[in-house]
């Protein structure tokens, strides 16, 4: 038992040292429609190699198709995606997606919901990226035993066990609570930063892209409306002046574009914050 | 002696209770003549006609034909419902293709055909294993297309990125996800094959516990009829028991069988 888990451990730091770079992402001239609803209208959008871009908007602005042409579950109307250089096909082989529902499978255990469409012997991997979220120890529970933070962990380390060279994150911590989100900011922050895959967060939480990525950008009416890098040395801090201004001028954008008035601004934000 | 008995021994007895008092109040008032043996003889009576067909190995011989009439019939209308239920299920072009002849079929009662399977197999098994498969079909069918449909689409559009093939999705998503549905259907479908059987069994059968039945009254024999209805009851209680077994088996992750 003993040697067993020293191999573990052995293969689980060769995972950890092994670094692979991200995708080079590039969107080019995009549009989609359902029907005659105008969805995204001639969007561009590059995110280098290793870049953590945050997009934020209000909903319905088109953010969750965009991340869904990326992940080449729809086919764009118009224009393109360009992965490394190369038009993406019909699924985006580099890329994992988590959802805000975590979508679990509750009649695997946690470990073979971790490995889930891995070819192999794909144990050592998938207990690799449960040590990345902290749940090694709960690998061979049900899902239904688990809490909501704890199942978004597993979704995580889902997503994490292929090493993904693009990640794609809907709203994943839209649904927890506020302590665990920061939690689950951190985790995500800290596994980003030893991965380096390029990844790309939507978010109602404007605190939550600040916090998190090189560049927020503001989706509006089907194109980018803002794209602002985020100066700040990381780990980043909540009451900084600096972050509290750069909240402020993003929420404040995305409040005045549809005109919105001052009066109403502040009960605006607090929806906000707590959406 | 209710102090020597814990908490989990009541729960095991308290559902014996009433049918046990029923039983008594029924030894007695037959005892003391206020129920015709005619109409229905006392309990003790019931179970001495038990234990005589059981000594004679009539007993057994009847159950083993019923039970296997049973489970052909089960087996083959439980096949085809399960079959037909995952197609429409899983395909669009199937779904309507068939449902909607499916549902018409459903609505006839099954036992009305009974005419007619006469007239087609005669008064043979055959007939009888197909009025079992038959009212076995529908529920596994419209449950198992119904728990197919209700499989979260998130969780196939997940399995897709994370590219499972077309059977692992099958595999691993949909039929697993299907199952607690599946199984009622499969509780649904045993309650309706023994219901099938017993009319089935006693219209011109010269075998099986509906024909024990059957016999017995033409000889005014009322406590082997009570016999006969007893054991389909038995039967039907032990078919439960078996299915429960399976969900409890089958479903350990679902959050209603964890403890």
């Amino acid at each position: 038992m003993a040697s067993q888990l020293s191999i573990l451990s052995n293969l689980s730091n060769e995972y950890m040292t092994m670094t692979y770079k991200g995708v080079d992402l590039k969107i080019l001239e995009l549009s989609k429609a359902f029907g005659d609803k105008k969805i995204l209208q001639q969007l561009d959008l590059e995110l280098a190699p290793g870049e953590f871009v945050a997009i934020v908007g209000r909903s319905g602005c088109g953010k969750s198709t965009l991340l869904r042409l990326i992940a080449g579950l729809e086919t764009p109307t118009s224009g393109g995606v360009l992965i490394d250089g190369e038009p993406l096909g019909k699924l985006n082989q580099s890329a994992r997606m988590m959802f805000q529902d975590e979508r679990l499978l509750l009649w695997k255990r946690v470990l073979e919901n971790v490995g889930l469409g891995q070819r192999g012997d794909w144990g050592p991997q998938a207990l690799w990226a449960l040590e990345q979220v902290g749940l090694a120890d709960r690998a061979h529970d049900w899902i239904a035993s688990l809490s909501g933070g704890q199942r978004q962990r597993v979704a995580l380390a889902r997503a994490l066990v292929s090493q993904p060279r693009l990640l794609l994150l809907d709203e994943p911590l839209g649904a927890l609570d506020a302590l665990t989100r920061i939690e689950m900011q951190r985790l995500i922050e800290d596994i980003w930063q030893k991965q380096q895959f390029t990844t790309l967060l939507i978010t109602h939480d404007v605190e939550e892209a600040v916090t998190l990525a090189d560049r927020v950008v503001l989706l509006e009416a089907g194109g980018v409306e803002l794209d602002l890098p985020v100066p700040l040395p990381r780990p980043r801090q909540r009451g900084d002046a600096m972050f509290a201004a750069l909240v402020e001028r993003i929420l404040e954008r995305v409040l005045n574009s549809k005109n919105v008035s001052r009066k109403q601004t502040a009960n605006q934000q607090y929806i906000y914050s707590n959406n | 002696m209710n102090k020597i008995l814990n908490k989990k021994q009541i729960n095991l007895l308290a559902p014996w209770i009433v049918p046990i008092l029923l039983i008594l109040i029924w030894q007695v008032l037959a005892q003391i003549g206020w129920i015709s043996t005619r109409v229905l003889p006392a309990p003790i009576a019931v179970l001495k006609a038990g234990i005589h067909l059981a000594s004679t190995g009539e007993l057994y011989k009847h159950i083993y034909i019923s039970t296997v009439r049973a489970m052909w019939g089960f087996i083959i209308g439980g096949l085809v419902g399960f079959g037909l239920g995952l197609l429409n299920g899983i395909f669009r072009w199937s779904e309507l293709l068939l449902d909607t002849s499916i549902q018409m079929l459903r609505n006839i009662p099954h036992l009305a055909m009974i005419p007619l399977v006469i007239l087609w197999f005669g008064i043979g098994d055959t007939g009888r294993v197909f009025l079992v498969a038959i009212g076995v079909l529908f529920p596994i069918y419209i449950n198992t297309y119904l728990g197919i449909r209700t499989v979260d689409r998130g969780l196939l559009e997940m399995g897709k990125i994370y590219g499972l093939s077309f059977w692992e999705l099958f595999w691993q998503i949909l039929l697993p996800g299907a199952l607690p549905s599946i199984l009622v259907g499969v509780r649904f479908a045993l309650g309706i094959m023994w219901l099938t059987l017993i009319v089935a069994e006693t219209i011109a059968a010269n075998s099986g516990i509906g024909y024990l039945a059957m016999n017995a009254r033409e000889f005014m024999q009322t406590d082997v009829v009570v016999f006969a209805i007893l054991l389909y009851a038995l039967l039907g209680k032990l078919a439960d028991a078996i299915a429960r077994l399976l969900e409890t088996k089958l479903l350990q992750w679902h959050p209603s069988y964890q403890f």
